[in-house]
């Protein structure tokens, strides 16, 4: 099969996928009550009640109404977020890249660490250097990420003082040094406005939210990248490299490592659904302006069209990643594109 | 005569006990295996000993509910408090004994629902094939397709603040992995002889599913079900933080760790000293992490025994 043709493919399969979340999506709202509530404020009269009914068309039977809500996400109408005091759709524009950059950074140093240490733990299989990476995997993936981060606030703000427990960027020194929120990714924001000192500031910033949630994930990675790097370690092809007097240095970097990296994108892909999640706990206790905040703050309010619109999102977001993952595997590994 | 049928059984069950011998020699000379079922053990003998360890008030209803003095935050070792105490002066050493049942009544139950449901529906898709197979994959996929703690998020968000209910908001979540491995291991399963010879005996289909091919294709699921008991209670207790779950001044850790958040940065006064209260948040935190990472480490250990291809 072709690329195109993989890629089309895998698209269309995604329809029935979301249609699916949509449909799951609709059927908790129904259940969590009367979903006009969210509509009607305590001074409205009996015929104004009768109106909102007749306006979302939460009179007529279900499977009419989940139609509405269906061409109303199409038309960008995802109800009213109580949470944000906006629509749904511009309350996820603005948070959206708060949480972008976390996750951005998150997954770039969890791929970094993680395969780097996945590597040297194979290489050197049951040294002390193996015995600790494993049982530092495995304590990655035992932590509670909200616990890590008030223990990493403890230590590098409360006793140390060496970076910011909260925020995005230090309130006080903006208004000094102000800058021009463009794309409202504050690393490129910065930079773009050639601000050096809110440069340094927003990725201090960063440092401790984007260790928390890349701790777990440095976890699995490591441990995909060790037991992928060990099968490909004992192929015959290594054995060759090694036969024909490659320097070790090579063997592993250029024969060994990048046949093992095949197997560990599909995990980065994964674990993307895992930094989402993350999020929502790590930018909840690091005040840090995004979706996941927004979310848990819908979640206090009860505010069901923020948190069913977070969760679509979300859901778009790791399907997405998912099929940009496996499209990079079929390019990567070209035995997957027969299939 | 029942002596006879009993070494007919024994002899029957000969490689199957030299197996699983096999298996506990195996299972003792890996240290990290023996350290995490030491510390499952422990774990199981605090929830069973809790009344022997913390004895609750008899005044008090309830035992899951922390007895506090209405005091500031103690430091451990002061008044009695091993561990000190935290909000409202919740006893911190109650809140981790108690708090040990609530996790394993909470792993206990979502890890056995979940795999029951999951063994079923991935059985019948895997067994039965065609339009029934592809419309539970289909159902599935819907499911995997929103990460895990924002679907149990969204779940437990629709319903009352309550333990029980983070529980069913896990089970959502959590069964359709299993129906996914149920089905694959039913799928080569089935194509093995002694199926085939079940079925030329004129065995029913749904015998043949459930007494022949179901139970054979538990192992990897096992290993699963044991790192996920450590697992699920990570995710239930990141739901009882966000503020599911159980009220505040219940014995679950994650709640703890939520009710201490707000001192954690702060300052509180003991015997005329201003001191932060790291107590409060420390000790719960380290009991969700020493959880997990026993069913974890006991995983891990499982796994390397019973996949043959990684034994030697």
């Amino acid at each position: 099969m072709k690329m195109g043709t993989f890629i089309i493919r895998r698209l269309l399969l995604l329809i029935p996928v979301l249609l699916g979340v949509s449909i799951l999506v609709f059927s908790l709202t129904r259940i969590g009550g009367d979903p006009a509530a969210a509509y009607i404020r305590e001074n409205m009269t009996e015929p104004q009640i009768a109106a909102i009914y007749e306006k979302y068309h939460f009179n007529e039977a279900e499977h009419i109404q989940y139609w509405y809500w269906l061409t109303g996400i199409f038309q960008g109408d995802w109800g009213w977020s109580k949470a944000a005091h906006s629509p749904v759709t511009t309350a996820i524009t603005e948070y959206f890249p708060a949480t972008f950059e976390l996750t951005l950074i998150s997954i770039i140093i969890a791929v970094f660490v993680g395969i780097g240490l996945g590597t040297i733990s194979a290489v050197k299989k049951d040294k002390p250097v193996d015995q600790a990476t494993r049982v530092m995997a495995l304590s990655g993936v035992s932590l509670p990420i909200f616990w890590l981060a008030l223990i990493l606030q403890y230590i590098f703000f409360l006793q140390l003082n060496w970076l910011p427990a909260i925020n995005r960027y230090d309130t006080i020194l903006y208004v000094n040094h102000p800058f021009t929120k463009y794309t409202g990714f504050y690393l490129i924001d910065t930079l773009l406005s050639g601000n050096s000192t809110m440069f340094v500031d927003v990725v201090k910033h960063l440092i401790l939210p984007s260790l928390t949630l890349s701790f777990g994930t440095i976890a699995i990675i490591t441990r995909i990248m060790r037991s992928s790097m060990l099968e490909v370690l004992g192929q015959e092809y290594v054995k060759t490299a090694r036969s024909k007097g490659l320097p070790e240095k090579v063997v592993i970097r250029k024969h060994a490592r990048r046949n093992a990296l095949i197997p560990t994108t599909t995990v980065v892909g994964l674990s993307f659904g895992g930094l989402l999640g993350g999020a929502v706990l790590t930018e909840s206790i690091f005040s840090w302006p995004g979706l996941g905040r927004w979310s848990t703050s819908a979640i206090l309010t009860n505010d069901s069209a923020s948190i069913l619109g977070f969760v679509l999102i979300v859901a778009i977001i790791y399907v997405i990643a998912n099929l940009v993952v496996d499209i990079l595997y079929a390019y990567l590994d070209p035995r997957v594109r027969l299939g | 005569m029942v002596k006879r049928r009993l070494g007919v059984i024994k002899k029957a069950m000969a490689p199957r006990l030299r197996e699983w011998r096999y298996s506990l020699f195996l299972f003792r000379k890996s240290m990290l295996a023996m350290v995490g079922l030491a510390i499952v053990l422990t774990m199981v003998f605090i929830a069973i000993l809790a009344p022997v360890l913390a004895p609750p008030d008899p005044l008090q209803s309830d035992p899951m509910i922390i007895p506090k003095d209405f005091h500031q935050p103690k430091p451990p070792g002061a008044d009695g408090h091993l561990l000190g105490t935290g909000k409202l002066g919740a006893d911190i050493y109650y809140g981790i004994v108690w708090g040990s049942r609530t996790s394993i009544y909470i792993s206990v139950f979502v890890v056995l629902v979940a795999t029951i449901i999951g063994i079923v529906l991935g059985s019948v898709a895997g067994y039965y094939g065609g339009a029934i197979d592809e419309l539970l994959m289909r159902i599935t996929d819907i499911f995997l397709s929103i990460p895990g703690l924002i679907l149990a998020m969204a779940v437990a968000a629709v319903l009352a603040r309550s333990l029980e209910n983070i529980m069913l908001a896990l089970i959502v979540v959590w069964w359709p992995p299993y129906a996914r491995i149920a089905r694959g291991q039913v799928l080569s399963i089935k194509e093995n002889t002694y199926v085939e010879a079940a079925r030329a005996v004129g065995a029913k289909r749904s015998r043949i599913l459930f007494r022949h091919i179901v139970p054979n294709s538990l192992s990897p699921m096992i290993v699963n079900a044991t790192m996920d008991f450590g697992v699920v209670v990570l995710v239930a207790a990141g739901l009882s933080y966000i503020g599911f779950g159980p009220p505040s001044g219940y014995a679950e850790w994650g709640r703890m760790v939520s009710d201490g958040q707000q001192w954690f940065l702060g300052t509180t006064m003991y015997n005329g000293q201003f001191m932060n209260p790291w107590w409060m948040v420390t000790f719960p935190g380290l009991m969700i992490f020493l959880f997990v990472m026993g069913f974890n480490l006991l995983g891990d250990g499982l796994r390397d025994i019973m996949d043959p291809r990684l034994r030697r």
